[in-house]
Order: structure tokens, then sequence, then C-alpha cells
């Protein structure tokens, strides 16, 4: 399916819930969706028999500043060879999306991660802990208003 | 094995011994996870009953460190040190995703140059994962010939870019040096003189009745299940599973080539075992070289720095390519502000998503099976952790 055909689709069934379809003026055309209604456009993205996205690629984290977290999901579909972008934008002071690792278990780690870097709560996760810092680290350092702490575990920062 | 109770051990007088569930910690320092791998093991007795992987010990932000370069090209060395066994693949990836962003077409001789580069790479990382994991099983033989083989590579990565294990290569537009003029019959004597090498391979390892005891059976990866987990490259592979981006999402110029797609088939056991993966890969290299020795008979005359732009500033958006690196699924998402430094780089490394399926796969087996599993999933932790 071409991109216009599966951004149709996902309008017909969650109508409102797709705030924003976006083809002109950039790469990778893509569609922006309400936070609180990811997991139920994951499961019919997954479920949908034309549409099968069986394969999430990737899931990242993203600062967009102006207290704008963001969540991007890029999903494949072995079945039927077609690819699709979804983003959804969170507000940093309160950053909850719900997780999708129960749809594709491969996003628990990626989930982890962003929770990790980005301080984004994935609702029902089963296992929310931090992946790559250590447990005690203070803060989410991919966000741009991070500042390195001057000291850590009573270790000057840089050494 | 897991949630079936425990069979009541008793001693030879009869007298039931109490048995419980144990916690064993392997690494970060132990020789088998390849690298500083933590994996929190609950075991009963032998049979492990749960894994929990630990990673980021070799965290060396390199996410973070994209944000604070000074414009795009810069973050090459550090893809580089990402997946430090398949430099150039790594490079090639991000290379890829910034020409996307900036609407670049390499002329033919740089695609050329960097499929040879890019397959070349792969046999030598195939190499040190087929030869490492000889070690973990314990042969020390094939790891020695593996490694003999490896070094005619890294000669030629050394004859055209001075470097043998980051080489900084790749760049976006084209590549930072042209071949030397001894390059191509170079590597098509190396094509001849390593072909006969995997037979040899065969024999050590491949059909050795201990190694088969070993891997066949053990560490099954159902198709199903590699999917969902979004497992790639040899591992999705190994399940049976015919999709390689090169073929199934082409890239540079990877479909005017003539080659095939191996995939596990279970010869020894169930598909989607540890053999099934370590074959794979052997016949991957195979097809590498397919590859390579078309290529340089058809490789163009031409200059490799026409592309390079002078000035990267891509204009605001965000971009997600993915490659098949040896260990898999490479991609990169890159988010551009429109000034001349990357707003946010994501790398999404293979041996990350495939490091996350290796406790789905190892409850029920014996410690000394968890070396194996491990060894096939082939990790890299400098790509795990970043």
């Amino acid at each position: 399916m071409t991109f216009q055909e599966i951004s149709g689709r996902l309008q017909a069934l969650f109508g409102d819930s797709v705030l924003e379809v976006k083809t002109e003026g950039v790469v990778d055309p893509y569609v922006k969706v309400a936070p609180a209604k990811v997991h139920e456009i994951a499961l019919a993205l997954r479920d949908e028999p034309d549409l099968r996205f069986d394969y999430l690629m990737c899931l990242s984290g993203v600062d967009h500043g102006r207290e704008l977290l963001g969540a991007v999901y890029h999903l494949s579909s072995m079945a039927r060879g077609h690819k699709l972008t979804m983003k959804t934008d969170l507000p940093a002071s309160d950053p909850r999306v719900p997780t999708v690792s129960d749809i594709w278990p491969t996003a628990n780690w990626h989930e982890r991660e962003a929770w990790d870097m980005f301080g984004i709560v994935f609702m029902n996760h089963p296992d929310p802990r931090r992946i790559l810092l250590p447990e005690d680290y203070p803060g989410h350092p991919l966000r741009k208003d991070f500042k390195v702490p001057e000291f850590y575990n009573g270790m000057k920062v840089p050494y | 094995m897991n949630g079936t109770a425990a069979p009541t051990i008793r001693t030879s007088t009869g007298r039931a011994i109490r048995t419980e569930e144990m916690v064993l910690n392997m690494g970060p320092q132990h020789p088998s996870t390849h690298g500083v791998l933590r994996l929190e093991l609950v075991v009963d007795g032998e049979i492990i009953v749960d894994v929990i992987p630990h990673i980021g010990y070799l965290h060396r932000c390199f996410e973070k460190h994209c944000e604070a370069m000074t414009n795009y090209q810069q973050v090459i060395p550090y893809c580089d040190r990402m997946d430090y066994i398949a430099s150039m693949n790594m490079d090639w990836a991000y290379a890829l995703t910034a020409e996307k962003m900036l609407g670049i077409r390499v002329p033919e001789r740089v695609e050329y140059i960097r499929v040879i580069m890019g397959e070349l790479q792969r046999i030598a990382s195939h190499l040190i994962a087929l030869g490492t994991y000889g070690l973990d099983v314990g042969a020390f033989t094939p790891f020695l010939f593996m490694f003999r083989d490896r070094e005619m590579i890294l000669d030629l990565f050394e004859m055209t870019c001075g470097a043998r294990l980051l080489y900084n290569y790749i760049w976006i537009g084209g590549v930072s040096h042209d071949l030397p003029p001894e390059f191509v019959p170079r590597a098509r004597e190396f094509c001849r003189y390593f072909r006969p090498n995997i037979k040899e391979f065969n024999d050590l390892l491949t059909y050795n009745e201990i190694f088969i005891k070993r891997t066949a059976n053990v560490g099954i990866l159902p198709a199903d299940v590699a999917i969902s987990y979004a497992c790639s490259g040899p591992m999705l592979r190994g399940s049976g599973v015919k999709w390689d981006l090169r073929k199934n999402d082409p890239y540079s110029i990877y479909d005017r080539f003539d080659w095939d797609v191996p995939v596990g088939k279970g010869e020894y056991g169930t598909v989607g075992d540890c053999w099934d993966r370590y074959m794979v890969r052997i016949r991957e290299m195979e097809q590498s070289l397919n590859i390579i020795e078309q290529a340089l008979d058809r490789i163009p005359e031409g200059d490799v720095m026409s592309a390079v732009p002078k000035r990267i500033r891509p204009a605001a958006g965000d971009v997600y390519v993915r490659s098949e690196s040896p260990r898999g699924e490479i991609g990169f998402y890159i988010v551009s502000d429109g000034t001349g430094s990357p707003y946010r780089v994501k790398a999404r490394s293979p041996a990350f998503v495939n490091l996350s399926v290796v406790p789905e796969i190892s409850r029920g087996y014996m410690i000394a099976d968890l070396v194996a599993i491990v060894g096939s999933v082939d990790i890299v932790l400098g790509e795990v952790d970043r």
C-alpha cells in the first residue's frame, strides 16, 4: 500500500485521533497521532489484514525543545512490503504514552532506552528500568535542557 | 523447565534434599560474553530458569556526541567505533541516511567501491563471529585459520585508506580515497584464495561431531518470535525467514548482482537453532565473494570525490534509513533542524535488538548452552551500548 492509502485507512478507523498527515516538504512522510490512542492504533496497524505491520524497525525518543518531547515509531511490514512512520508528541512536563511492547516485544528495550535518555514514561511497561545508564543516574541526558552534573557519586565530572 | 516443579532430589540414604533457585552472575568480564555484557542468570541446578541481560558497560554517549558535532561529517568516526569489527558497514549506513536527507546521488564508481568494501567487511566480520564462536564451544584451531584470512582483508583496507580497524573511509557523498591501482588484482587474488578455504572451515568445524552436538537443537528461535522481536541479519535468516535488506529493501546497487540469500534449514536439528545461525554466516561469505567478484569485473572509472558536498546543511526534517550490516538491520534516524549539525541521531543497532531475544530462547537450557546461544547471536557490545 502507498502512504496515502495507509494514512487514509488510519483516518477512517480513528478519525480525529490522527492529528496530522504530512507528505509535503518532507523526505519521509509521516502520520502524527494522539498519545492516548497509540496502543489502539498500533494494535490495528499490526492486526488489520491489509496493514499487517509485523516488524517494528525502530522506536526513538526525541526532544523537540519548546517543552515538547516525542516518540517516533518506524514500522515495516514483511508480509505486505510497506513502511510507515508514526509520531506522537508529548508534553515535557508529563510525557506519558502507552507501551507497545505487548504488541511488538522488540519495543521493550527501545522503550527502556527512551525512558533512560528522555524520561518518557511508557505506561504498563513490564520492566520500566533504565537500560544503558546506572540506576542511580540523575536526570535524562538526551534532553536538551540536561546539564551535566558537577559530581556523580562523589566523583568530579569530567574527571 | 520453566514453570514446572523441580523433582525431589534424594541422598543415597533416601533423605530429600531441599532445592532452590539460585541467582548467578555471568560477566561483565566473562570471556564468552564477547565484551562487557553482564547476564544475571536464575538457575535451577544447571538449568536456566531466566536470563536478565544488563548492558551499558560500554556506553559512550554516541547519540549525545552527535548532537555536539559541528557538522554531519564529523559523526562518521564515531560510527566506526560503534560496531568496531564492521566499521565500513556502519559508515555506509550513516552516509546513506545523510545522503537521502541531502538528496545526493553518488557516482557509479563510489557505489561499486562501497559494495566491494561492504562485502569484504562482511566476510571479515563473519570470520571473527565464526572463529570466536568456535572458541566459545571449545575449538581453538578454526579461530586461528579464520583470523589468518581476515588479515588479508585488513591488508586490502590498509592499502586503500591506511587503517586496519576504524577506517573513516565512507564519507557523505563519496569515499575518502580512490582505490590504489593494485587493489583490484589483489582483491581478485583474495577471492581465488579464500573460496576453497570455506570448505576447510567446514571440515574443521561445521561438520565436526562435537560442534554439531553443542549447537544443533540449542537456542531454537522460531520465525514468528524472531519477527516480533525484530531480529535481523543471520539471526532472522537462521530461523528460515528469507529476508535480507539487500534484496527486500534494496539500496545502493545490490539489485545489479546475481546472488542468493541463504537461510537456515534445520539440517542437523530444528530450524532456527545455533547451528543454523552459524551456517547462514558460512554461506553468506560465499555469496559475498560472488558479489565482490562481479563488482570487481564491472567497476567503472570515475572521480570518487565529485559528489562530496562542501557544506552540509540539510533542510529541517527527519529521515530513517536502514541497511544490512553483518549483524542485521542497521538503521539511522536523523533529525535535522536546518543547521549544520545534527539535532538528533538515533542508531538502531542490530545487536541491541538481537540481544533482547536471548532471554526468550535460553530458558530451559543448560548454562553451557547459554554460551553457545550468546555466541550465535554475534553481539558486538560497542554497538549494543553505543
